[in-house]
């Protein structure tokens, strides 16, 4: 992997603010998202770094009653804007849920259908995406056999890569992944995360996780969460190695050697 | 002192499944009695065979075509179930998926009121508003037309709302990885939440038939009765159920086991849709 000598910047948050029918879970927060990095978000559970991912391809609108305020940039843009093209943003941003959330379809048509409804006309293209993906994955081997059996028949594992596949068929400039492996049994888990570091260097990930060995393995750059009275806060970020050695704020020392959180 | 609470459950869970299964093998079973003169006196063909529906007059000079009703009962639940199917889904969609909070609220609320409304109702309306209507443009007025127009009022809320909270039971998570795969809504309903509520959607359809099957009164009131095959939507038809209602009050002996003898193909009529939609359903998905 060749990861650029000077890290650019893909998603630049700024003051972001986030409450749930008044009550703020996340207290103006700003980062930078690195352009072909792997950023890991890690913290203690309800200090908001859930919300926060939802708000990077802006899912958290299906919540009722949740408001953002300051600004979210992908590439310059701001996507907090009325303006925004939900549909575009999403294509650009493609997010991978905690539990596997294949669509209740084929294996085929979980991949081939939001391909057609993005455009993609020819069916010969289609197809050619659909194997080129689930190789990507390791899929192939698994399912060619058996693409127009229904996605609900594979197992957890299976049913998280086939949503990377399918998340990755449209081509995303970012990824952003939910505590992708914590519902998959050990090898599973293992198998999506060689997944997840395979990618580096090609899409702009940003992942939630809850095992610091993973964050370990996985981050090039890293954020702490934490959460001062119910409101989330980051309390440290930089590049992985760094924040790991020598960690800045007590807190992070703390919950990174394992005695807190 | 668990297991013998859990017994005591099981034990009346087992004694409420009993009488509600035996209750319909009794009704059956008290329809089949009531029934079984006239089959035995007929025999089979007759039902469709004799001349006309005069039924007065015994095993003899009787006669006993229930062929004209079957049909007007057939055409009338069919009519109203092509035009209430769409438009439910289509207000089931609308409450779910486009209307704003409150106003779905709102609307929720109207339905329900119409599925509550009596059946006379709906008669009365059609008696006094669309049959002179219909026999304003093609008289009488009195109509295979009317029937299905007003069983199709009648079977729109139960449709609606079945449905409704067939769609309702489609697990979130469909939803979410549909907007985060940057589908539009009409394709999230179509490709997403429409497969996905399918088989409460048809068992919501199947409802709405068998009530178009079984409603007497306010079919009764709009259809004008004349037993005869219709030839067109605009002629008078009767219905099974109107026929039984008409009749059963004078009816004498095997005239009386005939009209059972409709009863009899009406419960017939709902098993097969039953058996039907048991037959659709796909195989329970595991995982």
């Amino acid at each position: 992997m060749s990861l650029p000598l000077r890290p650019q910047p893909c998603l630049e948050v700024r003051q972001l603010s986030v409450s749930y029918d008044r009550r703020c879970v996340i207290d103006a927060v700003s980062t930078v998202m690195h352009r072909s990095r792997i950023t890991a978000i890690v913290g203690p559970s309800g200090c908001g770094k859930s919300t926060f991912l939802s708000c990077l391809n802006r899912l958290s609108d299906l919540t009722p009653g949740c408001r953002l305020s300051g600004s979210i940039r992908l590439d310059g843009d701001d996507i907090l804007s009325a303006r925004t093209d939900l549909i575009r943003l999403r294509r650009r941003v493609g997010a991978i849920a905690q539990r596997p959330n294949p669509f209740p379809l084929s294996i085929r048509r979980n991949i081939t259908m939001p391909l057609e409804h993005h455009g993609l006309r020819h069916r010969d293209r289609r197809e050619a995406v659909l194997e080129r993906v689930l190789r990507r994955v390791g899929l192939w081997r698994e399912v060619r056999g058996r693409l127009d059996q229904p996605a609900l028949a594979l197992s957890g594992g299976q049913q998280q890569r086939l949503c990377l596949a399918r998340a990755l068929a449209l081509e995303p400039e970012v990824l952003l992944l939910d505590e992708p492996c914590s519902a998959l049994d050990p090898v599973a888990s293992g198998v999506v995360e060689d997944l997840i570091a395979s990618l580096r260097g090609a899409t702009t990930q940003v992942i939630v996780t809850h095992n610091l060995a993973q964050a370990r393995r996985l981050a090039d750059d890293l954020i702490v969460f934490w959460t001062d009275e119910g409101r989330g806060t980051i309390v440290e970020q930089g590049p992985a190695d760094a924040v790991f050695t020598s960690p800045q704020s007590a807190i992070t020392a703390a919950y990174l050697s394992g005695s807190r959180g | 002192m668990r297991a013998a609470e859990d017994r005591l459950l099981l034990g009346c869970l087992r004694l409420a499944g009993a009488a509600a299964g035996s209750i319909v093998l009794l009704i059956v079973a008290y329809l089949l009695a009531e029934a079984l003169p006239a089959l035995q006196a007929l025999g089979p063909l007759r039902w469709i065979r004799d001349a006309s529906w005069h039924p007065a007059g015994g095993a003899g000079a009787g006669r006993f075509n229930l062929s004209p009703m079957l049909i007007g009962t057939a055409a009338a639940a069919t009519g109203a179930v092509l035009l209430a199917t769409p438009l439910s889904i289509a207000s089931a969609l609308f409450c779910r998926f486009y209307a704003p909070r409150r106003l779905g609220g709102g609307y929720r609320r109207l339905v329900q009121l119409l599925a509550g409304l009596p059946s006379v109702v709906f008669g009365f309306w059609g008696l006094v508003v669309l049959t002179p209507l219909i026999g304003r443009w093609q008289p009488p007025g009195q109509s295979l037309l009317a029937g299905i127009l007003i069983l199709t009022l009648m079977i729109l809320p139960t449709i609606s709302l079945l449905a409704e909270s067939a769609l309702a039971a489609v697990p979130r998570a469909y939803g979410q990885a549909a907007a985060a795969m940057g589908l539009t809504r009409w394709a999230t309903i179509r490709q997403v939440m429409l497969p996905a509520a399918i088989t409460g959607l048809s068992s919501a359809i199947l409802l709405g038939a068998a009530r178009a099957i079984g409603e007497t009164m306010a079919v009764l009131m709009v259809t004008g009765n004349v037993v005869r095959t219709p030839a067109s939507l605009l002629d008078p038809v009767r219905t099974l159920t109107a026929n039984i209602a008409l009749e059963l009050g004078y009816a004498l002996e095997l005239h009386r086991s005939a009209l059972f003898v409709s009863g009899l193909l009406l419960m017939g009529m709902v098993a097969l849709l039953v058996g039907i939609s048991e037959a659709l359903r796909p195989e329970e998905r595991h995982g």
